[in-house]
């Protein structure tokens, strides 16, 4: 049992999710999904116990030897993701019988946790698998559950905006499938392991740079990093408020995932950091990312949006520490990547809890919520300090990591200027807590006193997420260590 | 000691949550009992006691006690009991829970012993005081506080990114000596400067404290400025450049004091003056003047807050706080009136005052480290104090013309709380060997030789005369109903409307362009619209996707371009 853990991890929710069409009631279906979910996240516990204790983990699918056959492959990267996606997923899930009450029909609600697995299933394969086609075959799988999953907004623009991100979304897999296709063509394999040895032999062709343009661009997209941002603020905004909480914790982190898998196993460091001034790039991508972003959601008017180009903000925040190119900077970037899915997984989960009580999506309709739903907004306001990275959340054990991998390279105005960037994200959190807090409440026909309050099925899960925003700003073993292991390996400093 | 090893702050915070919970007399004697178990509980700790946890990397010590921090800790303690006690009448469970907070804070920062640990408490304490300006629940009170809080964020981040450099440079993050040595040192003392209102960086302090309720500026008045003075005493003693900032700060509020009419606001430019003292004897660093600023800065917290309370009592019972509106309160409020004069005779250090035992001591240090003019500057000052704080605070209310207000003293509470100060200025005054002993340098000094007493008699002496000249003259600055600019009006009016008139013209000239462009857009549209046949309408959906793809297009053709270039 313990030797396949590797592939039970993607073969359970796989499982789970035609099963849900069959018993196609909502109330059971939803249990099921939180059980498959709930039993990921126990392999992925075991799977990142294993993978510290003893090394790396691999699995031939189908007994096929590795570069002929579909190989699967753990180590503290993966498993570190693993436990992230499937954590956040699992939380998500509790949430979601009570969330999607309102936003979904009752008979889609089955398709929806049908998606919802099968997007869990896509995004779990990709970060186990060892195999660059297979990766892209998940990567299609998690897409197109997840162009579903936003198109059933109860918004009518979320068709828009699934449309929207379906067609990006494509081109991004495209441009991934183009690469793999080109490295294919030079070297035989698809296994990465495999590529990252035959890779440099035929180093300095130009159907190697090309293949790595297109992946880079091609993965650039599906994370969102600016200027490929456009489509990631609708998708998010009219997305059923729990889809968000779930993607805005996941997909994009799945994205640095895999740029970081291109970048250091396949192509490796000496190519990915002299075929392109890569660094460079990604520098000022990032850094712009975070000044545009931010401001852009300081204008605002509907609060999803605010918090989906704090997110377009937040991956400039990642793709600075990676572009540091020094264990100390992609320490950061690992560490944020699991710091970032607990806030804002805490905040779109409130954002929902609020939603599911008010409809409320736009800034004005904030006004004097603190009375009303005391709770969920103290929820919002601890999550978004975490976001500011204030001392004691995780915010702030990223911001340091960053900052500190800044300054040991030497980059220290890009330091002055990530705190400056800083101070956006203050004010456009403030916009809402000053709505909530400090604004008398809109007048409204009188509601129900005692229907106020989100209903405790909405306010335990989000806050688990945000008593876990402070306990790992406090106790920092679990995330540090194994960022820092994973980095460590990835740079070839520890095997 | 099983409880030697919790942190002070501890309590503080426990009993903030008690506080929140309960209510009446319950909480009433929560808030009492904390600062008196605080403070026993220090009283019994061993000399030197330091707490290690590893945080991150790094060794971290949030609890370190020495003779330094017990000082500043047994003060915050004793303030702390004296500002619950004037507020017990107040029926506000905000301002009662953030009032332990903010105390608690304070705590937690003159104890902590390494940055990071001084850092979160640095933002506690903003953010736990900024609710102490917004309880007075006006307009008003919410710009100040906004405003303040800002420029404390600020002195936070300063502070996060001096820890940053240290901890790059040093490799530890231990607060001790840090001095003026690269970033680190730079950006540290501003952070502190700010927090302490060095000249230019200290319009937060009086644009803020005048705005809060009545018992919120007692306690700022108490624990954010001294919080930094502790600090700086710490990292900086010795720094010469504090000695002229020191000065400077001693004198520049006196001009603006003298013409303020808000009485509360007076106190808040008297207390930059008093700073002023602390921070030149930080800057000498030697043992008397270190000694002197710290013993000081004890001292300035009771007598300012016995003068915070006294006007406190008058807005209470009054409703009114300007100068112009005051006056002949005497004789309805004989006993804050006898307080408030003792307090200031304290701030004005006439002998058997505390103010005299400590001020003396800054000024001997001064002189015998050869700032002569220092010495002078601060002898200037010093009869300014005497002028804007010791006459000008009691005449102007309690007695000048009579305004025919005909209010009684205030509750017993904020009686008592004014009684506690003013017989520690007299006790402390009139032995101050008690306060000598628990200052961290061991020194023999005795403020009463017949020359400090002599010189600082005939100094209150001609300064009393020339108030009593120049106001029978008619030359004083008259009270009247005006708003005075200080230096931040160059902050908040100057700049605000170059940036504003620059960004105007930008816009207009943004706009001008855009007009263009967008009329040649459109006209290519129409021309593309007409000559297809199909209508505007098409474009309208299809141009966000449009321009996603085309910046995937041009990423990918710059990425192919330059490795390209680079390789072939």
């Amino acid at each position: 049992m313990l030797s396949h853990l590797p592939v039970l991890q993607v073969i359970v929710p796989l499982m789970a999710a035609p099963l849900c069409l069959l018993i196609a009631k909502p109330k059971w279906v939803w249990l099921l999904a939180i059980t498959a979910s709930g039993l990921t996240f126990v392999l992925s516990c075991l799977l990142l116990q294993q993978v510290v204790a003893a090394g790396p983990l691999t699995y031939e699918l189908g007994g096929w030897e590795a570069p002929w056959g579909i190989e699967y492959r753990i180590d503290y990267l993966n498993a570190f993701l693993l436990l992230i996606i499937s954590a956040i997923s699992t939380v998500v899930l509790f949430a979601a019988h009570t969330a999607i009450e309102k936003e979904i029909p009752s008979k889609r609600q089955t398709f929806f946790y049908v998606l919802y697995l099968l997007s869990l299933v896509g995004m779990l394969g990709i970060v186990s698998t060892g195999d660059a086609f297979n990766l892209f075959v998940f990567l299609e799988i998690s897409s197109l559950s997840s162009y579903g999953l936003i198109a059933l907004g109860k918004d009518r623009r979320a068709l828009w905006a699934a449309y929207q991100y379906l067609i990006m979304g494509t081109i991004g897999a495209t441009f991934i499938l183009i690469g793999i296709g080109l490295m294919y063509q030079m070297t035989g394999t698809l296994n990465m392991e495999d590529l990252s040895m035959r890779l440099p032999e035929v180093a300095q062709t130009r159907s190697v740079f090309t293949a790595f343009a297109f992946i880079i661009v091609g993965v650039c997209l599906k994370l969102a990093l600016f200027p490929l941002h456009l489509w990631l603020p609708n998708a998010y905004a009219y997305a059923p408020s729990i889809v968000t909480a779930y993607f805005s914790a996941t997909a994009t982190k799945v994205a640095i995932y895999v740029l970081i898998r291109f970048t250091f196993s396949v192509f490796g460091l000496s190519f990915s950091f002299t075929a392109l001034p890569l660094q460079m790039i990604f520098l000022v991508l990032g850094l712009s990312g975070i000044f545009m972003a931010s401001i852009a959601a300081i204008y605002q008017q509907n609060v999803k949006h605010i918090f989906a180009y704090s997110s377009i903000a937040h991956i400039g925040y990642m793709i600075i520490g990676y572009s540091i190119s020094t264990v100390a900077g992609l320490t950061a970037t690992l560490l944020h990547v699991f710091n970032h899915a607990l806030m804002k997984s805490a905040l779109f989960l409130a954002l929902a809890a609020v939603i599911y009580r008010t409809g409320a999506v736009y800034l004005y309709q904030f006004q004097g919520l603190s009375q009303k739903m005391p709770l969920t907004m103290a929820a919002i306001v601890l999550a978004g300090l975490s976001l500011i990275g204030a001392p004691l959340t995780v915010g702030f054990v990223s911001k340091w990591y960053l900052l500190i991998a800044l300054i040991e390279r030497g980059w220290w105005p890009v330091a002055v200027l990530i705190l400056l960037g800083n101070l956006l994200t203050v004010v456009y959190v403030w916009r809402v807590i000053e709505m909530a807090y400090f604004r008398p409440p809109l007048r409204q026909q009188p509601v129900d006193h005692s229907k106020q309050e989100a209903p405790y099925s909405l306010l335990l899960p989000v806050w688990i997420l945000v008593a876990a925003n402070i306990y790992f700003g406090i106790d920092t073993r679990l995330s540090i260590q194994v960022a820092e292991l994973a980095a460590q390996s990835l740079f070839g400093v520890r095997q | 000691m099983w409880m030697a090893e919790l942190p002070a702050f501890v309590p503080f915070f426990i009993a903030a949550l008690l506080a929140a919970l309960s209510r009446g007399v319950l909480r009433a004697t929560i808030m009492l009992v904390v600062p008196i178990i605080g403070a026993i509980q220090l009283y019994l700790l061993p000399e030197t006691v330091t707490v290690q946890v590893v945080f991150f990397d790094y060794q971290l010590m949030p609890y370190r006690v020495d003779k330094l921090s017990l000082m500043f800790g047994y003060l915050f303690h004793l303030a702390a009991l004296i500002a619950i006690i004037y507020s017990l009448h107040v029926r506000d469970t905000l301002q009662q829970v953030v009032a332990l907070l903010y105390a608690g804070s304070a705590l937690g920062a003159v104890f902590a012993g390494d940055l990071l640990t001084l850092f979160v408490f640095w933002e506690c304490l903003a953010f736990s005081s900024v609710f102490l300006i917004w309880a007075g629940r006006t307009q008003r009170a919410y710009a100040a506080g906004m405003r303040y809080l800002l420029v404390q964020v600020l002195s936070g981040l300063l502070l996060l990114a001096g820890a940053v450099f240290y901890v790059h440079d040093k490799g530890t993050l231990q607060f001790t000596y840090l001095g003026l040595q690269g970033a680190a040192g730079w950006l540290i003392f501003i952070a502190l400067g700010i927090k302490c209102a060095f000249p230019m960086l200290h319009n937060w302090l009086t644009d803020a404290y005048p705005e809060a309720t009545v018992t919120g500026t007692v306690l700022l008045s108490a624990f954010t400025t001294k919080v930094a003075i502790y600090a700086l005493a710490r990292g900086y003693p010795g720094t010469e450049l504090l000695v002229y900032i020191g000065a400077a700060m001693t004198c520049f509020p006196i001009f603006f004091a003298v013409i303020e009419n808000d009485l509360r606001r007076v106190l808040a430019y008297s207390m930059i003056n008093q700073l002023g003292f602390m921070v030149v004897g930080i800057g000498i660093g030697t043992a008397l003047a270190v000694n002197g600023a710290i013993a000081h800065a004890f001292n300035d917290v009771i007598f300012k807050g016995l003068l915070f309370m006294a006007m406190g009592a008058v807005l209470q019972m009054t409703g009114r706080i300007n100068g112009s509106d005051l006056g002949g309160l005497y004789k309805t409020m004989p006993k804050t009136t006898l307080l408030c004069i003792i307090g200031a005779a304290s701030i004005s250090a006439f002998p058997l005052f505390s103010g005299f035992v400590s001020k003396s001591m800054v000024m001997v240090a001064a002189l015998e480290n050869n700032f002569n003019g220092v010495w002078l500057l601060l002898l200037f000052a010093s009869a300014g104090v005497f002028h804007h704080a010791g006459i000008k605070i009691p005449y102007f209310a309690f007695f000048a013309h009579d305004a025919g207000l005909r209010v009684s003293d205030p509750p017993n509470n904020m009686l008592l709380a004014m009684l506690i100060a003013a017989v520690l200025c007299i006790a402390i005054g009139v032995y101050p060997a008690a306060l000598y002993a628990l200052l961290p340098y061991e020194l023999a000094y005795s403020p009463y030789d017949a020359t400090h007493i002599l010189t600082q008699t005939q100094l209150l002496f001609f300064s009393a005369l020339a108030f009593v000249w120049l106001n029978l003259r008619g030359y004083y600055p008259p009270e009247l109903r005006a708003i005075n600019l200080d230096t931040d009006w160059f902050y908040r009016r100057f700049f605000a409307a170059v940036i504003v008139s620059v960004f105007a013209r930008l816009t207009r000239l943004d706009r001008a362009i855009r007009r263009h462009v967008m009329a040649v857009v459109y006209r290519c549209l129409n021309l593309l619209a007409r000559s297809n046949n199909e209508g505007g309408v098409l474009f309208s959906r299809s141009r966000p996707i449009g321009s996603m793809v085309m910046w995937v297009a041009v990423l990918l053709a710059a990425y192919l371009f330059i490795s390209f270039v680079e390789h072939f």
